[in-house]
């Protein structure tokens, strides 16, 4: 382990990889402020200027703006009560009350070091568990590979959406559709072409990311007539107080912190999870074990009701790095983006990584401190100045996100078609996120469709077609009995409420 | 049943589903490969009955949680313009260059969405565009088909 912290040290510390940080954590808060604009969304406009990086540096780029969104959106939270991304929703119940009693440097400031724990302490919790992932995960088989990819798309689409399982499930069943057109990958067939060359290598993944989130996000945005700039046009207004946090405080913190991280780290780690679930669950479970007195501060200001969401929420960010690191299935969208993005550049990311690419391996790990670091300089003493750059009109914000997007496919393609097909799939996707379909889902599958073909394959073909593979393997049936319990509960909810 | 449009949508995904599947059935195999236990055909087969199954269960089941669009609220002819000027800036960019269309697309979307500062307009289009191909293909190497700037001289 020591040879690879080194190796990751080595490669987080160059110049390029520290700027590429600093940019990233830069990039992110601002589009973490914006509610509306999500961490998805900021990877996606990311990635036609990582064509021009190593892979490396390219996830440490990404990973960067992954933070920096999750710690920006708790800015907006503290500040007017509006998340700019749905992991700070819970951060919103104590830090806006904080905030309106003149608190606010002071609501920020604990956010920010709960943060900075969080995500350092699952930092490290990640670099201990990733290897050892690694190994145990070297022992799976296709049949498990396949059983976990349908739990992971299954738990997205649970998680995903709340109330709305059935519609997540049939954007999983789209994305995995939209994964099976071009040619198979064993026999070279051609699928759902129709005969149009264009097609034939399949539809682009950064495509679909641009359309289904960058695009359709901005055409959301004109067609719902909101305006995301207002937010931050306020928080460069806002008087923020004093940042100090006195000794009572600091104390809180220190109990809370630990244990959130936990819950936050292994809340991150579950495919289909993640920042969202892991602040609520660190909220409701810091409610349930502080004292009596402390309890009745909750939702009023509390400094373990606004430490524990954002200890929770960061750290779910670097444990949804796990299941993509060591198994190659990313468990939430945004590491869906990032897995997309690393296959572009020709790097399979599974249990072997850390050993073929141990530079790439290491060096996110190692990158997530010096971007934890960054965070805590930038988010302090910057937030007002950052949000004054925020303050463009959308007018010119929703223009710009559009090019981003027209050119991350121009320069991957050249082609005319891929213009046309990414604005048809944008213009149907903002239609379908006006009835609440959820597109992350769709994103896990179109990842994972590949995958999940081959895995598919391999498992019927050592079984000479016979479905027992399901079971035969107690690993396999347990991840499957999971999966099926999901489901029935979901569909038995959605009869229950009728009743 | 209650028909809203969710259930609609519901019903368009349904037979999607459906064309998808006879779609799937008509995918031509190797004839070694009719009767694998897994070939080209097999993964849509499968993906086309489960795109059945999850929107037939959301046509027949009810929908606690339906979603009401306030359609007079909608900013439908801006986008529709918007889109229109993406698409229009997709056909021209091959043939005229990226930054002539570019610039001329973020200029004319700002128009459309009501901007008048004429020169912060200028601004961020043409130099922005500039500077931006600058870092693409001047600082990150990746390469910019442009035959307009080639035309004149400014693009090797």
């Amino acid at each position: 382990m020591i040879e690879g912290i080194l190796i990751g040290l080595t490669t987080a510390l160059t110049i390029q990889n520290i700027l590429m940080v600093m940019v990233g954590c830069f990039f992110g808060t601002i589009i973490g402020m914006l509610p509306g604009l999500g961490p998805m969304t900021a990877i996606a406009l990311m990635i036609p200027i990582t064509y021009g990086f190593d892979p490396a540096t390219g996830l440490i780029l990404m990973a960067g703006v992954y933070y920096g969104a999750v710690f920006g959106g708790s800015t907006s939270s503290i500040l007017l009560n509006a998340p700019g991304v749905p992991g700070t929703v819970a951060t919103s119940f104590d830090g806006y009350p904080m905030a309106q009693q003149g608190k606010a440097g002071k609501a920020l400031a604990i956010a920010a070091w709960s943060s900075f724990a969080g995500g350092t302490l699952s930092a490290i919790y990640l670099l201990f568990m990733a290897p050892s992932l690694s190994k145990v995960s070297l022992s799976f088989r296709s049949p498990d590979y396949f059983a976990l990819m349908i739990l992971g798309l299954t738990a997205i689409a649970a998680f995903s959406s709340k109330g709305q399982f059935l519609k997540a499930m049939m954007m999983v069943v789209l994305g995995l559709m939209l994964a099976s057109v071009g040619q198979d990958s064993l026999s070279d067939i051609t699928r759902f072409t129709f005969d149009n060359m264009n097609l034939t290598d399949g539809i682009s993944f950064v495509l679909v990311v641009m359309a289904t989130f960058a695009m359709s996000e901005a055409l959301t945005i004109i067609l719902k007539r909101n305006d995301p700039t207002s937010a931050a046009k306020q928080v460069s207004l806002t008087e923020l107080g004093s940042i100090k946090i006195n000794k009572e405080e600091r104390t809180k913190m220190y109990k809370t912190i630990p244990r959130s991280s936990v819950i936050g780290f292994l809340i991150g780690v579950l495919p289909g999870a993640g920042a969202t679930i892991a602040s609520f669950l660190a909220y409701g479970m810091e409610r349930n074990v502080v004292s009596d007195e402390e309890k009745e501060k909750f939702g009023k200001g509390s400094v373990n009701g606004l430490s524990a969401p954002e200890t929770a929420n960061n750290a779910a960010c670097s444990g949804s790095f796990v299941p993509m690191l060591t198994l190659g299935i990313p468990g939430s969208g945004t590491t869906a983006v990032m897995l997309g993005a690393l296959l572009g550049f020709g790097v399979q990311p599974g249990p072997r990584l850390y050993m073929t690419n141990p530079e790439i391996f290491w060096s996110i790990i190692m990158s997530m401190y010096i971007g934890m670091v960054i965070l805590l300089i930038l988010n302090l003493p910057l937030i007002p100045y950052i949000a004054r750059i925020l303050a463009v009109p959308k007018n010119y914000l929703i223009p710009l996100i559009l090019f981003f997007s027209v050119t991350g496919i121009y320069v991957m393609s050249f082609n005319n078609f891929d213009i046309y097909l990414m604005i048809g799939i944008a213009v149907v996707a903002t239609f379908l996120r006006l009835y609440d379909f959820p597109m992350p889902p769709l994103i896990l599958a179109f990842v994972l469709g590949g995958l999940m073909e081959e895995n598919l394959r391999r498992s019927l073909l050592l079984s000479n077609g016979s479905w027992e593979f399901l079971w035969d393997r107690t690993l396999t049936a347990c991840i499957l009995a999971t999966t099926i319990l999901i489901v029935i509960w979901h569909i038995y909810k959605t009869f229950k409420k009728k009743i | 049943m209650n028909i809203n449009t969710t259930k609609i949508i519901s019903l368009l995904f349904f037979i999607f589903s459906a064309f998808y599947l006879y779609t799937a059935y008509q995918i031509q195999v190797f004839a070694f490969d009719e009767n694998a236990p897994f070939n080209a055909r097999t993964f849509p087969i499968y993906l086309g009955y489960a795109g059945l199954f999850f929107s037939g269960l959301k046509l027949i089941l009810p929908d606690p949680n339906t979603i009401k669009v306030d359609h007079k609220n909608l900013e439908y002819k801006k986008t529709g313009i918007l889109i229109l000027i993406a698409i229009i800036y997709g056909a021209t960019i091959l043939k005229v260059g990226y930054f002539l269309t570019t610039s001329l697309f973020l200029f004319a979307s700002y128009y459309f969405l009501g901007e008048r500062r004429w020169i912060l307009m200028f601004l961020l289009s043409f130099p922005f565009v500039a500077a931006f191909m600058y870092l693409l293909h001047g600082i990150l190497d990746i390469y910019l088909r442009d035959p307009f700037l080639k035309s004149i001289g400014v693009m090797g």
